[in-house]
């Protein structure tokens, strides 16, 4: 640093203020590449335990799984320290979307089979998905129910304000098979992009009624009711979950898919509402 | 105008700059999958998102024009706490996230809101309507016009309005006849910004007026949505959302040359 500051000196009075600045900027640029050349050097000798054991997993997964996974990251953290859990919870596709634009992630889980599928026909996924839960729709409205709404068929009443997801999503796919079993035409007055968004709608009283899985109903506690759908039965999401191809530890991200699918992840699942696949 | 010599180490962030800001559209541009181009852009879905893009954005943007020049007039020509105090409540939507304003102006006029019972009996639905959609984009807009319109207001002072007053026109006359003319580039470009926030608006709409096609699904949405389903899609849309933004701005501008000459 001690040379650098001397040829600022030299050079700044005869050459001026632009002969000053370049003078800078190099210096700039060597301080950067002293500090990068610097760490460089300290790297191989700082044997910092800390830093060669903590570790990130990046978990992918649909907006559905949020509570179960979040307990479930939690009990993996505990079970390897020094490792860190991350969620990114979303719609399965976008998920898959981001993945394929070369998101970083080590472990997807998605909300239904066609989602999964798509990622596995982009080469995203280490070896095969695997289902380890399943979920049916249920109608949700608001705890006072300001539609009466009763029945899947009352969804279609006109002025009833029913919000969907969009076809798109995995939720919406869902919705649309449950409305041919049934036999019902719903006109949803908005198409959500994710489950979540339908029941953010019902759950402030902007909709009167959605359809959504029934976990998230019970997620959503007493702030909104249920209805059983008989023909929901018909119209079951499995959700498979898979290791990444570009996981930047495959064997931690195979451990998390061995913790979802194991025991202990199918009673934090079934304890969020989820059935066995 | 003779043009000042700029220090010439300034080219080099500015370039940067440029490239900073050019190249992601760049890229986009390029990965245009140009063979399907057309049939991606011209689906019932697009159109149909397109056209109430823009029939939203034109209704908004004369509902920021109507409240926000005289909001723009009353900020530039008063002083004092209640100003500052007016001042800070009118950028409130500039500062916050639009998914906040949309949370915001769903307690204020969603059905379960502030004003939501009172407009429901007056037989105005505005959930899920595309009026709610008209309502984000102005919330989300007009702070570009007025804030534009109060800093050329400012900026070309009392003066002659003054001399008009004197000269004996009455206030509506100096207003109309005065202050609009010498504000104009300041409300012109004040005008494209928000045109073009509310073409771009997301966030709030997606929050407070919901996604279905041909209501409240504008092009920014329909993209979002897009996105799940076909990628290429998405792209392709967002490349007509890019161009459609700089042919009004090039519109815009090409009819002020002649006017504006002087002034820019």
């Amino acid at each position: 640093m001690r040379s650098l500051r001397t040829t600022s000196y030299a050079v700044r009075s005869p050459h001026g203020f632009r002969a000053a600045s370049a003078v800078v900027v190099t210096a700039a640029l060597l301080a950067l590449a002293g500090c990068t050349s610097d760490r460089g050097a300290v790297e191989p000798l700082g044997d910092d335990p800390e830093v060669t054991t903590s570790r990130d997993l990046t978990v992918f997964a649909a907006a559905s799984l949020q509570r179960p996974f979040e307990e479930l990251g939690r009990i993996f953290e505990d079970a390897h320290p020094g490792v860190t859990v991350r969620f990114s919870f979303g719609g399965s596709s976008g998920l898959v979307a981001q993945l394929a634009e070369g998101a970083p992630g080590d472990v997807l889980a998605t909300a239904n089979e066609p989602t999964m599928a798509d990622a596995v026909k982009d080469s995203l996924v280490a070896g095969d998905p695997k289902p380890f839960a399943s979920n049916t729709l249920q109608v949700v409205v608001p705890a006072d129910n300001p539609a009466g709404v009763r029945t899947l068929a009352d969804l279609a009443k006109p002025g009833t304000q029913v919000v969907l997801c969009a076809p798109a999503v995995p939720c919406g796919a869902a919705s649309a098979a449950l409305e041919k079993a049934a036999g019902v035409d719903i006109r949803p007055v908005s198409e959500e992009q994710s489950v979540t968004d339908v029941l953010g709608k019902v759950r402030s009283g902007e909709a009167d009624a959605g359809l959504v899985y029934v976990t998230d109903v019970a997620s959503a506690g007493s702030e909104v009711t249920g209805i059983d759908v008989p023909e929901a039965a018909a119209v079951v999401n499995t959700y498979p979950i898979a290791a990444l191809r570009d996981a930047a530890d495959a064997g931690l991200a195979a451990e998390f898919v061995a913790l979802v699918t194991g025991t202990e992840g199918g009673e934090v699942l079934a304890d969020a509402g989820f059935r066995a696949p | 105008m003779t043009s000042l010599a700029l220090p010439r180490w300034l080219l080099v962030p500015a370039a940067l700059g440029t490239l900073f800001v050019g190249l992601p559209v760049v890229a986009m541009a390029l990965s245009v999958d140009w063979g399907s181009f057309g049939s991606l852009v011209t689906s019932d879905a697009s159109t149909d998102a397109l056209l109430l893009s823009l029939r939203t954005a034109a209704v908004s943007t004369m509902l920021c024009l109507l409240l926000g020049i005289p909001l723009a007039v009353v900020l530039a020509r008063t002083s004092g706490t209640a100003a500052t105090l007016l001042r800070s409540v009118v950028l409130v939507p500039l500062v916050i996230p639009p998914v906040v304003g949309g949370i915001a102006l769903l307690q204020a006029f969603g059905r379960r809101g502030l004003l939501g019972s009172t407009l429901e009996v007056a037989g105005l639905q505005v959930a899920f309507s595309t009026t709610a959609v008209v309502i984000a984009q102005t919330f989300v807009a007009m702070p570009f016009l007025v804030l534009s319109l109060e800093g050329a207001l400012r900026t070309a002072g009392t003066r002659f309005e003054e001399v008009a007053a004197t000269l004996g026109a009455a206030p509506t006359t100096v207003f109309r006849r005065v202050t609009l003319p010498l504000a104009l580039p300041g409300l012109v470009s004040g005008t494209i910004l928000a045109f073009a926030r509310c073409l771009g608006e997301f966030g709030a709409t997606i929050t407070f007026a919901g996604s279905l096609q041909g209501t409240t699904r504008t092009l920014p949405l329909e993209i979002y949505l897009q996105r799940e389903s076909d990628p290429r899609a998405a792209v392709a849309l967002s490349l007509v959302l890019v161009a459609v933004a700089v042919l009004v701005i090039g519109l815009t501008r090409a009819r002020r040359e002649p006017v504006g000459g002087v002034v820019s």
